[in-house]
């Protein structure tokens, strides 16, 4: 029994392949590319919009509204990024109620993958909004003393990212194909509804780490207040 | 081994992809319809703020207007009220004026008639009454009446005020024609004698008189010198009773349309200027 659809070979030429992992990220891809661009060709601004503007709208401001919930003051910078991990994480919870299909985030290679995404992205954003310094100085705060703890917090945080998201996505698909063979009638739609549940939650957990993450990076710290002298001391 | 890093890679690199592929395809024009959207909701909005503002100023314009224009209207109205008013005093005074003229008019005709059907009726009732008693009287006159008349006028002649008797004595002097003395029958001589006694006596002097048969004389005696006449006859009583029924028409249809007649006594002798007592 494959643990992933990595270990599905579609096609090889040398130490290129493509896996069942790929090419289902690319059919969801596509999926999403297609049905985004069907729906924004026809975008209107005045009267009554469509039903699929306004879900995309819906989705859209949400997902902008919950990173500036993060603390984020600007999330139109950080939607694309951000709003496309929980996309493609969502999308591919989503699909796991096609019968035979993997979700690419099933695979630990994905989701390391996206794990070094925002390994990578976090310091972007952070040298971009504070600058080499400000970001680097994240690093000793609060004391120096933290310098190696703080950078084997940003390694720990991204195998833990990957991990656990790898872990729910191949845990649920894992319980479904047992589930199939045990008892194949009722009970597998159950945890297949449960594994949605599931993935949506790991998708808002996995955007919103990022999120944390970034904001975390981003925000400029402000000196504390310095408390009054006292006025005992003058005399 | 679960990790292969070539898919790490190709993942990697797939969704780098994806994410320029939504951002161009998904965020950027749905952030776009929705800001334009916004911005055009805005648009109204501060349109639609302009246009109440707008509306607020019309509105207050409007009712300024109404204000003033009410206070104008009232003002219209009363002075039109005042004049109203003052133009139908104005026709009520000219119609009661009018009215008043015309009633004052109407009774004063009315008056005029009735003073004239009076007058009629009284010179026709006079006239038929004196008619009678002029009848009956004729009728009754006898020579006895004319003696007692006689006797009468001698009488008053010898009781008459000191005024007449001078006007009278004054008159017989200035004369030079004798006293006409006229009755309506032929006067016996002692009753002719006793008139002569009479005047001589009143007169304190020899009057010279001479006596006259008259027909219009009614049952009564007359004396007459120099335009001075003294007389006694029932037509003296007719005259008084004709005054009298006069002044009570008059006092019945209105004392303003005729004088009060001045109440004389009936059966005294009256001096008159130049007037035939069978005249009146």
């Amino acid at each position: 029994m494959n643990l992933t659809s990595d270990q599905q070979i579609l096609w090889q030429h040398g130490w290129v392949k493509l896996n069942g992992t790929v090419a289902t990220t690319w059919v969801m891809m596509a999926v999403m590319a297609v049905g985004a661009k069907l729906v924004t060709r026809k975008l209107v601004t005045e009267g009554a919009i469509s039903r699929w503007q306004g879900s995309l709208e819906i989705v859209v401001t949400g997902i902008e509204g919950q990173i500036k919930e993060v603390g984020l003051d600007r999330p139109e910078r950080y939607l694309a990024f951000l709003g496309t991990l929980f996309l493609f994480v969502a999308t591919a919870s989503l699909c796991t109620v096609i019968p035979g299909f993997k979700p690419p985030t099933g695979s630990l290679s994905t989701t390391a993958a996206l794990a070094l995404c925002v390994f990578i992205a976090v310091p972007l954003f952070g040298i971009r909004e504070q600058g080499w310094g400000g970001y680097l100085k994240t690093y000793t705060t609060p004391t120096f003393i933290m310098l190696p703890f703080n950078i084997i917090s940003e390694f720990s945080r991204t195998l833990a990212l990957a991990v656990r998201l790898f872990g729910n996505m191949m845990s649920g698909v894992m319980i479904i194909a047992i589930l199939l063979t045990i008892t194949p009638y009722i009970f597998p739609i159950a945890m297949t509804a449960l594994g949605l549940l599931t993935g949506m939650v790991q998708a808002y957990i996995f955007s919103i780490l990022a999120a944390v993450y970034i904001a975390a990076a981003t925000r400029v710290r402000k000196p504390m207040p310095r408390p009054p002298a006292k006025a005992s001391a003058a005399h | 081994m679960l990790i292969d890093w070539f898919t790490v890679a190709a993942q990697a690199l797939n969704f780098i992809i994806l994410v320029w592929l939504l951002k161009h395809f998904l965020y950027k024009p749905i952030l776009n319809a929705i800001d334009s959207r916004e911005k055009r909701i805005a648009a109204e909005l501060a349109d639609a703020n302009a246009k109440k503002a707008e509306a607020q100023k019309d509105r207050d314009e409007f009712q300024e207007k109404n204000r003033v224009f009410d206070e104008q209207r009232a003002a219209l109205l009363g002075k039109a009220s005042d004049e109203a008013n003052a133009e139908r005093g104005r026709i009520v005074g000219d119609a009661h004026k009018e009215a008043d003229s015309l009633r004052a008019n109407q009774e004063k005709a009315l008056r005029n008639d009735l003073a004239s059907l009076g007058s009629e009726i009284t010179r026709k009732a006079s006239e038929e009454v004196f008619g009678i008693a002029r009848k009956a009287l004729t009728d009754l006159a006898t020579v006895s009446l004319e003696v007692r008349m006689g006797e009468v006028f001698t009488r008053r002649l010898r009781q008459m005020d000191g005024k007449a008797k001078e006007t009278l004595a004054g008159a017989i002097r200035a004369s030079s024609d004798p006293v006409v003395v006229r009755s309506a029958f032929a006067m016996p001589a002692d009753q002719r004698a006793a008139i002569q006694n009479a005047l001589n006596e009143t007169f304190s002097a020899e009057v010279r008189v001479r006596f006259e048969t008259a027909t219009g004389i009614l049952c009564g005696v007359e004396l007459s010198a120099n335009g001075q006449k003294v007389g006694w006859s029932i037509a003296e009583y007719l005259g008084s009773l004709d005054r009298k029924v006069g002044a009570l028409i008059d006092a019945q249809s209105g004392p303003a349309d005729r004088p009060a007649p001045k109440p004389e006594p009936a059966g005294t002798p009256s001096v008159e200027s130049g007037v035939p007592a069978g005249a009146k």
